[in-house]
C-alpha cells in the first residue's frame, strides 16, 4: 500500500501536474531581507480584497445568522411567530418550520415517503446520484478516451455543457423530455419510446422519476469538469507501472481497480467533494425546469422561494443556514488539504 | 494483416462504441435545440426535430411536373387560385375531390390545357403535399432569431406583424425594437454590462491580494489565506438576504453596480488562491535582482507580476466570465425586471410558457453563443484555471 501512496502525492495537488516546474513553497519560504516592506505595505494591497469580501461574505453570513432567529420581516424575534396550540421551538421556530415544516409524522410510513419527497430527501437523492453519475462517466471516459485517436474531439464535446449556463440546459433538457398529448411526440424521448411502441411519460411532472430526470441533466453538465480533473491525474500515472502490471499478465480491469484507482485515489476524493458542494448549492436547474413543483424542490431552491416568494426572512435565512452547516465538514476537508499541499512543498 | 493486430482491432470496437455513444448522447440535445430554433412555430408543434433530417416528402415531384407550371413553386403565381391558402386546400383533401376539380373546366378552358389528368396516385401525392403546405417548402427560418431578439410575443411573426400593421404596441417595427426591454437584445447587452466590469474588477483586486500574499511579509498570512479557503465554498444563499435588504435601503437594488459588487465580493475568494498559488511559482530571484535594481514593491508589481501572471489571468477571466454570464440567482434577486439578463429572460420565457419552443429555443441558443465561442477558443487556459482551483461557489 505503501508504493501507491507515495506516487499519488503529485494527484492531491492537480496543479503541479499541469505546471512544468514544481511549485516552490510561497508562504512557508521565508521572504528576501531585501524585498522586506514597511508594515503597512502589504495591508495596502489587501485593502480592496479584504473590503469586499467582508461585506459581502462575511458580514452577511453573520447577519444571516441573526435574522434567521427572527421573524419574517427581521422586526421581532421568531418566538413572536409562534401559535397557540402549535408546537413550537421559542427562538428557534424558523428552524423548527424549515426542518419539519415538509414532513408528515402521523406514522413512521407517512413520515418515511414524505421525507423522500421532500427538499431534503430529494437533495440526498441528488447528492447520491450525480456525484455517483459525474465521478462513474468522468472516470469511465477519462480512461477510455485515452485509447482512441479522436480523444481532443471527445472530450471537448463531453466538456461543452461546462460553457453552457443551467438555464440554457434547462431549456435544451425540457425539450428533449417534452411531452405531447397529441399523436406525434416532439420531444426526442418520448418520440424514441413511442416508435418503439411504447406510451409516452410526462417526465418532469411524474413522481418519483421527474427528480431522477433533472439529476440526468446535472450529470450532463457536470461530467466533463470531472472527466478533466480526473484525466489530468490520470496522466500522472507511471506508464511503468501499468505495463509491469500488463506484463505480468493483469486484465486491464484489474489494472484500473487495483493500480489506477488507488493512485488517484485522492483525487477522486477532491472530485466527490466538490460535486457534494456544487449539488448542495445547485438552484438553477430546479427552478428553471420545474420551480421545485411536482415533488422536485431541493434546499437550495426552498431558500429562494422562502425569501423571494413567500416574502419570509427568517424562514428563508433559516434554510440557509442549515444549507451552510451541511456544507460546514467540506470547509474543513477543504482547509485540511490545502494544509496538507502546503506542507508536501 | 497479421492475427495480433485484428485482435487489437477486434478488442477496440467496445471502446469505440461506448465513446461514440456518450458523444452523442452529450451532442444530439444541443443539435436539436439548434435545429428547432431555425423552424416556423407550425412545423415544431406538429413533428420532431429529427424529421428535418427525413429524405423530403416524394409528393413534390408530382406536383412540380402537373401544377408548378401555372401555380408557381410555392403555390403563389396565380392570386385568384392561391395553393398556398389553407382554406382553399381544405376543400380538396383527397384525390377523387381533387381530381374531380380538375376535370371542371375553367372559363370553358380545360383546367390543365394540354397537360395530361394526374393519376389518382398522383393527385393523392399532390393533395398531401399541398395540405403539408408552408412546412415542405419552407423547412428554416430566421424568423425566430428576429421575434426572440426584439421580444416579440404575439401569434405570428414580428415581421409578418409589422407588414401587416398589427404589431404589439411595445414595438414600433424599427430598428430601436433591438432595444425593446423585454427582448434577448436588449439582454444581450445588458448580460455584457454586467459580465465585463464584474469580470475585470475581482482580477484586479485578486491580482494585488495574490501578491501581497505571495511576496510581501505580514503578520498573520497564513492564518488569514487558510480562511480565505474555508471561504471558497460558501454558498451564495447564505449571504443573500441580509445584502439585498441592505441594496434596498441605499437603492443599490436593480442596478448594475450592486451586482458588480457583489460577483466581485463573492468571485474573490477563489481568485485569490489562483493568483496566489500562480505568483507563488515565479522564480524567487527575479524579484531579488529587481529590487536589487532599485525597483520598489509597486513597480516590481506593475512591471513584473502582471505581466507574467497574464496565463492566471486568462484562467481567472474566463472562468470568472463564463460565470457571471451563465449564473441566474444573483442577477434574479439584484437586478430581476429592472435590467434583465439573458439567463433572466429565458427563465422567464419557460416559466411563464408566454412563447412557443421556437422562440425560447432560438434564445437560449442566443445566449450560448458568446459563452460557446470563448470557450472553444480558449479552452486551453480554462481547464488550467480548473485543474488549479477545482472548487468554485
Amino acid at each position: 500500500m505503501a508504493t501507491p501512496q507515495d506516487i499519488s502525492k503529485p494527484a492531491t495537488t492537480p496543479e503541479v501536474a499541469v505546471r512544468r516546474k514544481p511549485a516552490r513553497a510561497p508562504s512557508a519560504a521565508p521572504i528576501p531581507e531585501i524585498m522586506k516592506q514597511g508594515p503597512l505595505v502589504p495591508w495596502l494591497y489587501l485593502l480592496p480584497a479584504l473590503l469586499v469580501m467582508a461585506f459581502f461574505i462575511v458580514y452577511p453570513m453573520i447577519n444571516t445568522i441573526s435574522l434567521s432567529f427572527q421573524n419574517k420581516d427581521g422586526t421581532a424575534s421568531a418566538a413572536t411567530t409562534c401559535r397557540e396550540g402549535q408546537p413550537c421551538w421559542g427562538v428557534l421556530e424558523n428552524y423548527r418550520y424549515a426542518l419539519t415544516a415538509e414532513f408528515n409524522t402521523s406514522s413512521p410510513g407517512a413520515f418515511w415517503s414524505s421525507f423522500w419527497s421532500s427538499s431534503y430527501g430529494n437533495t440526498i437523492k441528488w447528492i447520491v446520484v450525480m456525484v455517483f453519475g459525474t465521478v462513474s462517466v468522468g472516470l469511465a471516459f477519462a480512461v477510455l478516451a485515452d485509447r482512441v485517436k479522436y480523444e481532443a474531439l471527445a472530450k471537448a464535446i463531453l466538456f461543452m455543457p461546462m460553457a453552457i449556463s443551467f438555464v440554457g440546459a434547462g431549456v435544451i433538457w425540457k425539450f428533449v423530455y417534452d411531452y405531447g398529448t397529441s399523436q406525434s411526440q416532439i420531444g426526442l424521448l418520448n418520440a424514441i419510446i413511442t416508435s418503439l411502441g411504447g406510451r409516452p411519460v410526462a417526465w418532469l411532472s411524474t413522481t418519483p422519476i421527474n427528480t431522477f430526470m433533472i439529476v440526468l441533466v446535472g450529470i450532463w453538465i457536470w461530467s466533463g469538469f470531472c472527466m478533466t480533473i480526473l484525466a489530468a491525474a490520470l496522466k500522472s500515472v507511471p506508464d511503468e507501472i501499468l505495463e509491469a502490471a500488463r506484463v505480468d499478465g493483469a486484465t486491464e480491469w484489474t489494472v484500473f481497480w487495483r493500480i489506477m484507482v488507488p493512485i488517484i485515489l485522492p483525487t477522486i476524493t477532491v472530485v466527490v467533494t466538490t460535486m457534494v458542494i456544487n449539488v448542495l448549492k445547485l438552484f438553477d436547474l430546479v427552478y428553471v425546469m420545474t420551480g421545485g413543483n411536482f415533488e422536485t424542490d431541493v434546499i437550495a431552491n426552498r431558500m429562494y422561494t422562502e425569501m423571494y416568494k413567500n416574502f419570509n426572512v427568517g424562514r428563508g435565512t433559516a434554510v440557509a443556514v442549515i444549507l451552510v452547516l451541511a456544507i460546514i465538514p467540506f470547509i474543513y476537508f477543504n482547509i485540511k488539504r490545502f494544509l496538507e499541499q502546503e506542507a508536501s512543498r | 494483416m497479421n492475427r495480433d493486430r485484428v485482435n487489437k482491432l477486434l478488442n477496440k470496437i467496445p471502446t469505440h462504441v461506448i465513446i461514440i455513444l456518450t458523444m452523442l448522447i452529450w451532442i444530439v440535445p444541443t443539435v436539436g435545440l439548434l435545429v428547432t430554433s431555425f423552424r416556423p412555430p407550425e412545423a415544431v408543434g406538429n413533428s420532431g426535430w429529427w424529421t428535418v433530417f427525413a429524405p423530403k416528402s416524394t409528393a413534390a415531384g408530382p406536383y412540380i411536373t402537373s401544377c408548378a407550371d401555372c401555380h408557381g413553386a410555392d403555390g403563389k403565381a396565380l392570386p385568384q387560385a392561391d395553393l398556398s391558402n389553407p382554406d382553399l386546400i381544405a376543400k380538396y383533401p383527397r384525390s377523387l375531390q381533387l381530381l374531380a376539380m380538375l376535370r371542371k373546366p375553367i372559363n370553358g378552358q380545360p383546367h390543365m390545357g394540354d397537360h395530361p389528368l394526374p393519376s389518382p396516385q398522383e393527385a393523392a401525392d399532390i393533395a398531401t403535399f399541398l395540405k403539408e403546405g408552408e412546412q415542405t417548402r419552407s423547412q428554416f427560418t430566421i424568423n425566430n432569431y428576429i421575434d426572440a431578439l426584439v421580444g416579440y410575443r404575439g401569434q405570428s411573426t414580428y415581421r409578418e406583424d409589422c407588414a401587416a400593421g398589427t404589431q404589439p404596441p411595445d414595438l414600433r417595427c424599427n430598428l430601436s425594437d433591438v432595444l425593446n426591454p423585454r427582448g434577448m437584445g436588449r439582454a444581450f447587452v445588458n448580460s455584457l454590462l454586467v459580465t465585463i466590469p464584474a469580470t475585470i474588477l475581482p482580477i484586479l483586486f485578486a491580482a494585488f491580494a495574490g501578491y501581497a500574499f505571495a511576496w510581501l511579509d505580514f503578520k498573520g498570512r497564513f492564518l488569514l489565506f487558510a480562511l480565505l479557503v474555508g471561504l471558497q465554498v460558501v454558498p451564495l444563499q447564505m449571504t443573500l438576504v441580509p445584502i439585498s435588504r441592505f441594496y434596498a435601503q441605499v437603492g443599490l437594488n436593480g442596478t448594475f453596480l450592486g451586482v458588480w459588487l457583489f460577483h466581485t465580493g463573492f468571485g474573490m475568494p477563489y481568485a485569490i488562491y489562483l493568483m496566489r498559488n500562480f505568483l507563488g511559482t515565479l522564480p524567487k530571484d527575479l524579484f531579488e535582482s529587481a529590487y536589487l535594481d532599485g525597483a520598489s514593491h509597486w513597480s516590481a508589481f506593475r512591471q513584473l507580476v502582471i505581466p507574467l501572471a497574464m496565463p492566471a489571468i486568462a484562467s481567472l477571466g474566463i472562468f470568472q466570465f463564463l460565470w457571471v454570464w451563465n449564473d441566474l440567482l444573483v442577477s434574479l434577486v439584484f437586478l430581476g425586471g429592472t435590467n434583465p439578463v439573458m439567463t433572466y429572460q429565458i427563465s422567464n420565457m419557460v416559466t411563464s410558457l408566454g412563447s412557443g419552443w421556437q422562440v425560447l429555443t432560438a434564445a437560449a441558443f442566443l445566449s450560448m453563443l458568446l459563452p460557446m465561442i470563448v470557450f472553444f477558443s480558449l479552452q486551453r487556459f480554462f481547464v488550467r484555471g480548473m485543474l488549479a482551483g477545482a472548487v468554485k461557489g
